[in-house]
């Protein structure tokens, strides 16, 4: 027993020099684990991560009792007032909101902008609907009630999902608009993205959304949607990392919905990971911020290549770009950490 | 003798240090609602609009869905520990029979809340599905009467568990003495036994009713969690207990956190009403039967 706490306490003195705290989003949880977990292999850092939600994220940043914060919704300008000095968002990878239903058989639906409103507002109420049909030739549409489900917890998924709605549909802006918690105007709420699901499989004639990796590792039936250029696009990692292929803002701070990308999945956003932009501002010691800052600059390059394999699209050569110039912009004590 | 003291100090200061506790409790959640009191005042209480998006709170949709759950909640399951305290308190009092089924309605207590929850969704909601089909009424199976069959099952133990014990402490001489004057059991147990016990059994029930408002785990996963006003006991609802688990997490605005706290301080609010009421009922009925008594 003693030499076992010998040798943990020699393997801190050796390897976990730093340990890094964060808070946040819960969708790249997964993602952030396997990647802070192999980054910990190689360096000997360790990054404590708690996925709290977006919301306790940014609240702790605010608190400053973490060392970065995570969050699938940025910062809006008037919530950056409530900082005392600036922060600045990282890009870390994309995701996607798909459409999944129940109905006999399951077949392929396609759905225009107009279809998901009108069913989300509660218009459309049948799927045999004309609308529904003439879009969707070909497929046996049942006489059966539409049940929407959507998320009863507040949840970055559903702020991407209400983003999209707001954009494609102007009844939607002025009657409900976007955010992580909304009044929807029909439907059941289910917690999380399994609740969703769980909710989905029951109720025959249901529809919801949830994220692409969970539909993805569920094998779930996901709608072929139309985009703003008029393509029908089926989601999937590549397509989504394709919504990213339109003019970036140099703070990233960019909302993907309804992109003009003519190949880019329409319900897609970024995830960010927040910190403040001179470090020493968020209370942290030197070495902590250059050891942030090299695990930030890890993670848009060499850690990417664990997006992939658990569903999450990489950055973009664009998003990247735009990426490495913000890593690069943050400073300690006016002092640039990484060049 | 040291001993014994130490003891004595122990206890005292574990004592009176619940009281500052609660009131703690109390001033972090009236602290934290402040924003939300200072923009909504009382009127929070009469508003059922629910708007995130433009930060317009109102209690309403919460507080009846929380009241309606708890209350079916206990007629629902009033009946059944009834059944359950009487036949262990006067028939069965002793046996193997009685140990086993004390034991497991005991046991239905110490069952997380989650596992009732998951129960609900694959067993109780699809059966509720086709209940509602065969009505010609919206087939979701989640909802207010489905959470309400839930929370009674979860709280069948409270008042069953309370009332067997009273029912055996009810003294053996005067149920003797109904016997000898030619009283059936029946008789007996609705003319003797439970008006003797009445109190406890009361108490009972308001232990149940704390229980049935607080609980949250459950209930969200059976409610339907729409922040509206619920239309019928088959449309889905939302609770006082469940909202603020379901939206807390990610509420980046301070309106719509200080809101949710709101909420937790008129939670407190009613399961302290509910206590206390409980605690002048019981009391007064204690003060009465002792009259009669004399």
């Amino acid at each position: 027993m003693k030499n076992i706490i010998l040798g943990l306490v020699m393997m801190a003195a050796l390897h976990g020099k730093v340990t890094l705290t964060g808070a946040g989003a819960t969708f790249p949880y997964p993602l952030y684990s396997k990647m802070f977990l192999e980054y910990n292999k190689l360096t000997g850092v360790k990054v404590n991560y708690q996925a709290i939600g977006s919301g306790g994220g940014i609240r702790q940043l605010l608190a400053k009792t973490v060392d970065f914060g995570a969050s699938d919704a940025f910062v809006s300008d008037n919530e950056m007032k409530k900082f005392s000095s600036p922060i600045v968002h990282i890009p870390m990878v994309a995701g996607a909101v798909v459409i999944t239903y129940n109905l006999p058989g399951n077949p392929t639906i396609r759905l225009t902008p107009d279809l998901i409103a009108g069913i989300f507002l509660g218009k459309i109420k049948k799927w045999n609907d004309e609308a529904l049909k003439k879009v969707n030739p070909g497929v046996d549409l049942p006489d059966m009630k539409i049940v929407v489900v959507h998320r009863s917890d507040g949840s970055g998924t559903t702020f991407i999902f209400t983003d999209y709605l707001s954009k494609i549909s102007d009844e939607w802006r002025t009657t409900v608009g976007r955010g992580k918690a909304v009044k929807w105007p029909v439907g059941l709420g289910a917690k999380g993205n399994p609740g969703v699901a769980g909710m989905i499989k029951q109720i025959p004639g249901s529809v919801g959304y949830v994220e692409l990796i969970y539909a993805m590792s569920n094998d779930m039936p996901v709608a072929i949607v139309k985009n703003k250029t008029g393509n029908f696009i089926k989601p999937s990692i590549k397509s989504v990392s394709l919504a990213a292929n339109i003019r970036l803002p140099e703070d990233m701070r960019v909302s993907l919905t309804n992109t003009e990308a003519p190949y880019g999945y329409p319900i897609s956003g970024f995830t960010w990971i927040l910190v403040y932009k001179d470090l020493k501002d968020g209370k942290l010691s030197f070495e902590k911020a250059r050891t942030l800052v090299d695990l930030l600059w890890w993670m848009i390059h060499d850690g990417q290549k664990y997006a992939e394999p658990l569903h999450y699209a990489p950055l973009s050569a664009s998003a990247r770009e735009k990426a490495e110039r913000i890593v690069k912009s943050i400073t300690y004590e006016g002092k640039v950490l990484i060049k | 003798m040291r001993g014994d003291r130490w003891l004595k100090v122990l206890l005292r200061a574990s004592g009176a240090g619940t009281a500052p506790l609660a009131l703690s409790i109390l001033i972090t959640l009236i602290f934290g609602s402040l924003p939300a009191i200072k923009k909504f005042g009382l009127h929070f209480l009469s508003s059922s609009v629910w708007n995130p998006v433009t930060d317009h709170f109102g209690l309403l949709p919460f507080l009846m869905g929380t009241i309606l759950t708890s209350i079916l909640a206990l007629l629902l399951s009033f009946p059944f520990s009834m059944a359950i305290s009487i036949f262990l308190g006067v028939y069965h009092p002793e046996g193997p029979l009685s140990k086993i089924i004390s034991y497991l309605t005991d046991l239905l207590a110490g069952i997380p809340s989650v596992i009732y929850g998951f129960w609900g969704l694959v067993f109780l909601v699809p059966l509720m599905r086709k209940l509602e089909l065969s009505l010609g009424i919206p087939p979701y199976g989640v909802g207010i009467l489905t959470a309400s069959i839930v929370l009674s099952i979860m709280i069948i133990p409270y008042t069953a568990s309370l009332s067997r014990e009273i029912l055996k402490m009810v003294p053996s001489e005067i149920v003797e003495a109904s016997y000898s004057l030619g009283a059936t059991t029946t008789e007996t147990i609705l003319k003797v036994i439970l008006p003797y016990a009445k109190s406890g059994i009361l108490a009972g029930i308001f232990l149940s009713l704390g229980r049935a408002i607080g609980e949250t785990m459950a209930v969200t996963m059976v409610i339907g969690n729409s922040n509206t006003l619920p239309s019928s006991l088959f449309a889905p609802g939302n609770t006082m207990a469940s909202v603020i688990a379901n939206e807390f997490t990610e509420a980046t605005r301070s309106i719509h956190l200080s809101s949710l706290i709101y909420i937790a301080l008129w939670l407190f609010v009613l399961t302290l009403l509910v206590n206390l009421a409980g605690n002048i009922i019981v009391t007064r009925m204690e003060v009465i039967g002792e009259k009669k008594n004399l």
